[in-house]
């Protein structure tokens, strides 16, 4: 990988490192917190939806943000072709 | 068969698999002993970080706590599921890309400074024993609650246990018998929380009973006519504030602890690493997810099955009598109408509920058959098992490889790298299980310190180790110190101090958020001022940015 390259394959993994943090706090800090008292006067059907949101809704977007981190850098590394070499490494080990 | 039988035969098949995984992969080399040959799939390794992770406090007690607590349990739910996404994104697949032993060779190596190593081998130290001296007793105390022994016999089984499979097998039997005990603890927690679900709902999935039934208008509306807030009522406990500041702090405490990053240095590659964090938190989430249904039906259930019956119907219940004999649930007619009444006023209420019976006593609240409480016995052993031999390896390491190795004796041979190592394991063992046996009365109440340390010291040097080339080894320095210092002056001014929370009321628990803050601060002020890191370092950590493994 030259210098350009380098530079293009982390300025790609920061911005997707945040926008997904920008979603992580969105659910957990701002709905289930700075916003639950407005939110908690919609329904999400048995429950409350901010209180919903702090219990259940925002540890499940959690996992999903880990998984698509995954994908996305994946597909990543196959256009800078790193996700090939890496995995001749580990066949050769 | 009786429950006690079935609680020693299921214990005791369950600790027969683990010294049999742990004598399978017993390891003679420092690679295997420290960071398990980096071999580990990342499935399992994923099973073994939620193994490690969730420890008898969030088997036991946190289903209770936030049954009481209502929404304002949500810190514990979202501070201690939300810290791997920060975990995965930011740190896990550098540190792996690093790829040497422990946190602190990180820090020495990235800040090419011993005092930097020092002062984190310190804090890992500090961080890991605050949190293991706990574990034991709650060994302890789940051995004595099922199998009516001494609570100290019970820390000092834990400790044979413990030390036969970390001993022998280092990471690697650590790794491979906790994601045998990942398995056993969460059968142990899911099948009571479905019959409850069932019981209550008639939906056996307790996510979607949570949500699809109207058990939480329910409970609302009994909490207001008893007294209490609504239990989905926000901010009843804690300032919006204070909610913030605690969830953050648990957030960032959980991406650096040290138990937990380490794991990350075990997998075979940076892509491993990756997916890794996302197994590790859908196994915790599987529990995350279960755990405030629980709470919230075993609050219905408690309330329903209690309040305003009879003296005479509440002896019938013979969960409610055994459970009485233990302390835990007692009953007083204080007013002499012939019935319990519960209500939030203490001169008034009639009924006393500690909050460790909400997940211990949901298989006999809901008629369950008595191997399902052996069960869950040996559910609450492994976890407090695989959190203690996590933690016993940190310290060991901490001691072995980062002072011992890369400081005092850098030319030692494998054999004596590793003989050092088992060494240590059996020392931090034995304090571990003095600490178990003798607990300092202020356990309980330093949880805030392991989270808020590891939240202001570790964190910040990480994170900017990897996304900023310009702090150097006097920016990190300074920057952990008056992040600790500052940390643990306020915790334990508040705590044993007699010092009011003067930061806009915010709790010890939350106070650590305030010391990234200022550790972010200071490490990026000081870099500025002092000259950058050498070209070397520079080189290094652009080379960490890429996931490609050379060696």
């Amino acid at each position: 990988m030259d210098e350009d390259q380098r530079r293009s394959y982390w300025r790609a993994n920061t911005t997707l490192i945040r926008n997904l943090l920008i979603v992580w706090a969105l659910v957990s800090l701002v709905f289930s917190i700075l916003l639950v008292q407005p939110l908690n006067a919609i329904r999400f059907f048995g429950v409350p939806f901010g209180f919903w949101m702090a219990q259940q809704g925002s540890i499940l977007v959690f996992v999903a943000l880990i998984f698509i981190y995954a994908f996305q850098m994946d597909k990543l590394d196959r256009k800078y072709n790193l996700g090939k070499q890496d995995q001749k490494y580990n066949l050769k080990k | 068969m009786s429950v006690e039988i079935w609680t020693i035969v299921l214990v005791g098949l369950s600790f027969a698999a683990y010294i049999y995984i742990g004598w399978q992969s017993r390891v003679e080399n420092s690679k295997d002993f420290f960071i398990a040959g980096q071999g580990i799939p990342s499935i399992a390794n994923g099973a073994a970080t939620a193994a490690d992770w969730m420890s008898a406090a969030s088997f036991i007690s946190m289903a209770g706590l936030i049954s009481f607590l209502g929404y304002d349990g949500s810190i514990y739910l979202m501070g201690w599921t939300g810290g791997y996404v920060l975990l995965a994104l930011l740190l896990a697949p550098y540190l792996r890309k690093f790829g040497k032993y422990t946190v602190p060779d990180f820090v020495g190596d990235r800040y090419y400074s011993n005092i930097a190593r020092l002062v984190a081998v310190v804090a890992a130290i500090f961080v890991s024993l605050t949190y293991v001296a706990g574990q034991m007793r709650g060994v302890g105390i789940v051995f004595s609650r099922f199998l009516q022994v001494d609570i100290n016999t019970g820390v000092i089984i834990g400790m044979v246990i413990v030390g036969f499979f970390s001993v022998l097998g280092g990471m690697k039997g650590i790794t491979w018998t906790q994601v045998a005990q990942y398995s056993v603890l969460i059968f142990a927690y899911l099948i009571p929380a479905i019959a409850i679900a069932w019981f209550l709902t008639g939906n056996p999935v307790p996510q979607l009973a949570f949500t699809f039934s109207d058990i939480a208008d329910k409970l609302n509306k009994i909490q207001v006519d008893l007294g209490f807030k609504p239990y989905t009522e926000p901010f009843v406990n804690k300032s919006m504030l204070d909610v913030l500041f605690t969830t953050i702090a648990l957030m960032v405490g959980t991406a650096g602890l040290p138990h937990i990053i380490v794991r990350f240095y075990t997998v075979k590659s940076v892509r491993a690493a990756r997916f890794s964090a996302g197994w590790a938190l859908l196994f915790i989430a599987i529990l995350y997810t279960t755990a405030p249904a629980l709470s919230m039906f075993a609050r219905y259930n408690l309330i329903d099955s209690l309040h305003n019956q009879t003296v005479a119907e509440v002896q019938q219940l013979d969960w409610a009598t055994k459970w009485e004999k233990t302390k835990l649930l007692a009953f007083d007619d204080i007013n002499k109408d012939g019935r319990f009444q519960l209500t939030p006023n203490k001169d008034t209420n009639e009924i006393k509920i500690d909050r460790d019976i909400i997940v211990l006593s949901t298989p006999e609240v809901a008629n369950l058959p008595p191997w399902v409480i052996g069960l869950v016995a040996a559910g609450g052993l492994a976890a407090a098992l695989s959190t203690a031999s996590g933690l016993l390896l940190v310290i060991s390491s901490s001691i072995a490889h980062d002072i011992y190795y890369r400081i005092i004796d850098s030319s030692a041979s494998e054999e004596k790298r590793v003989f050092v190592g088992r060494i240590m394991v059996g020392f931090s063992l034995v304090l571990a299980g003095y600490f178990g046996v003798n607990p300092p009365g202020f356990v309980s109440e330093v949880v805030a310190f392991a989270f808020g340390l590891a939240a202001a010291s570790f964190f910040p040097v990480i994170f900017l180790g990897i996304f900023d080339k310009r702090t150097n080894s006097e920016g990190a320095i300074a920057g952990m110190l008056t992040g600790l210092i500052f940390t643990i002056i306020y915790i334990v001014g508040v705590k044993f101090g007699g010092m009011q929370p003067w930061f806009f009321g915010v709790s010890p628990e939350g106070i650590g958020t305030l010391g990234m803050l200022i550790n972010f601060a200071v490490t990026l002020v000081v870099s500025r001022l002092t000259p950058p890191p050498p070209a070397e370092i520079q080189a290094m950590v652009e080379d960490l940015r890429s996931p490609l493994i050379e060696e």
